[in-house]
């Protein structure tokens, strides 16, 4: 068959195109955790205008569609710097950045979930403030927020894809590459949603593993009711 | 002080009457996609809670398929995919492709909210009403559903603000949209300050949609059931 042949062929290219993908998503995702976290504590914890500071970073970076903000950083932002970046490290930097707007929002939810009483205790232990978020407040935290952190990572696997748009290697680019190389459209295409899917099915897995590693026994995994 | 009177007479003479073209079409594309996905979202979600095998199985399967694979793959599909399939070959312009392809992820993720708010109904209401008489169709169509719309305002215009966003993924099958309008701009004069006013659109839209939907949500809220 000739239509199996093609796709043997250009298998490998497209598996290429996952390792791309799941490198976007990894680099964004750790980013985003990376800033998100601070930025949570920043909006609970910080001075007014640290608040406000962090409040107009989530604004914008939620308010933009990924695409305007691909071509502002890749076209603009980055020339303007007289950054050289190559269209992986633009589009992880994006799909990093924006993620740290939205996880920023789970944190912080997680974070003001935890009641008040605690950091009172801690603090009349003789805790210093930094003391009591690092070791009281934040362990808490990021587990409560697991499951919804566990919703970032569809939202930025399927968001990567617009990284197609500055050229990024990535799956959806390496599809419609071979569709314009073959003719053959549908059957890549279908080929393509089933990766996506997959990877999307496969990094759920990992996920809920992870979040039953890390969950505390007793201190029920996701249930907020365990936690006065 | 030149450069800006230059920036700001390409804005008037160039760059806005671009946009304005390109935000006419963002606007259509919102506007026709989001009551079709509303619609189509509630039923998708009765199809969820209340369907039987095979209804139960088609919804499952169509979110489940739209969830997972990314909007652009999707319009791709419908856009190159589908002319190509031999006896169906049905041929969409770009405008339509785009609304299809919207309508289809608007009403995936539409229907998780009212699903969601249709399961935080109290069983025992649909029970009430067959004791009295009234058919399950009647029960879901006047008992459930209005409480469950109700509950649902907040995450469907919370993917309302989505659909305004991703409506720029349009632009990748040659729609031209507000994004793309900019793009088009920008490659021909290469004035960086295009896809920050751009930007400044985009925001304008999606901040006054949020305080919209902020004051549809306390219009239509139940009384006494308001979150504090």
């Amino acid at each position: 068959m000739d239509l199996f042949s093609v796709v043997a062929e250009w298998f490998p290219y497209l598996v290429e195109g996952i390792l791309v993908t799941v490198g976007l998503v990894a680099s964004a995702l750790i980013i985003g955790a990376c800033l998100g976290l601070p930025m949570a504590i920043g909006q609970v914890y910080g001075s007014r205008p640290l608040k406000y500071v962090i409040g107009l970073y989530v604004w914008f970076f939620r308010g933009l569609p990924v695409l305007v903000l691909l071509f502002m950083f890749y076209f603009t932002i980055f020339p303007l710097l007289n950054l050289d970046l190559d269209a992986f490290f633009v589009g992880a930097t994006v799909l990093g950045l924006r993620g740290a707007a939205y996880q920023s929002q789970i944190f912080r939810g997680a974070i003001q979930s935890i009641s008040e009483g605690q950091m009172t205790a801690a603090r009349s232990l003789g805790m210093s403030r930094a003391a009591a978020i690092r070791t009281i407040i934040i362990p808490q935290a990021v587990r409560i927020a697991l499951p919804g952190w566990s919703n970032e990572y569809p939202n930025i696997l399927t968001d990567s894809a617009i990284c197609y748009a500055i050229g990024v290697a990535e799956l959806l680019t390496r599809t419609s590459q071979i569709v314009t190389q073959t003719y053959i459209t549908m059957p890549i295409y279908i080929l393509c949603a089933l990766m996506f899917i997959m990877l999307n099915f496969a990094g759920m897995r990992v996920i809920a593993y992870l979040e039953k590693r890390v969950a505390i026994p007793g201190f029920s995994g996701g249930g907020q009711a365990g936690i006065v | 002080m030149d450069e800006t009177a230059q920036f700001i007479d390409f804005c008037i003479n160039i760059l806005f009457p671009a946009l304005a073209d390109g935000l006419m079409i963002t606007v259509l594309l919102v506007l026709i996609t989001a009551p079709f996905g509303i619609a189509f979202g509630v039923l998708l979600a009765v199809g969820r809670v209340y369907g039987k095998s095979y209804g139960n199985w088609i919804c499952r399967l169509f979110v489940g398929f739209v969830k997972g694979c990314p909007l652009m793959l999707l319009l791709f599909i419908l856009y190159f995919g589908l002319p190509t399939v031999p006896y169906v070959g049905v041929t969409f312009d770009a405008f339509t492709a785009s609304i299809i392809g919207f309508i289809c992820c608007n009403s995936a993720y539409n229907s998780e909210y009212v699903r969601g708010a249709i399961i935080s109904v109290k069983e025992g209401q649909l029970i009430a009403a067959s004791a009295l008489g009234m058919t399950k169709r009647q029960a879901i169509m006047y008992i459930v559903l209005p409480q469950a719309l109700r509950r649902a305002i907040p995450g469907l215009s919370n993917e309302f603000i989505y659909l305004i966003k991703y409506s720029s993924l349009a632009y990748m099958i040659t729609l031209v949209e507000l994004t793309g309008a900019g793009k088009i701009v920008f490659t021909k004069y290469f004035e960086p300050g295009v896809f920050f006013v751009v930007g400044i659109v985009y925001l304008a839209l999606v901040t006054v949609t949020t305080v919209g939907a902020n004051a549809l949500e306390k219009k239509y809220a139940v009384p006494g059931t308001q979150k504090r």
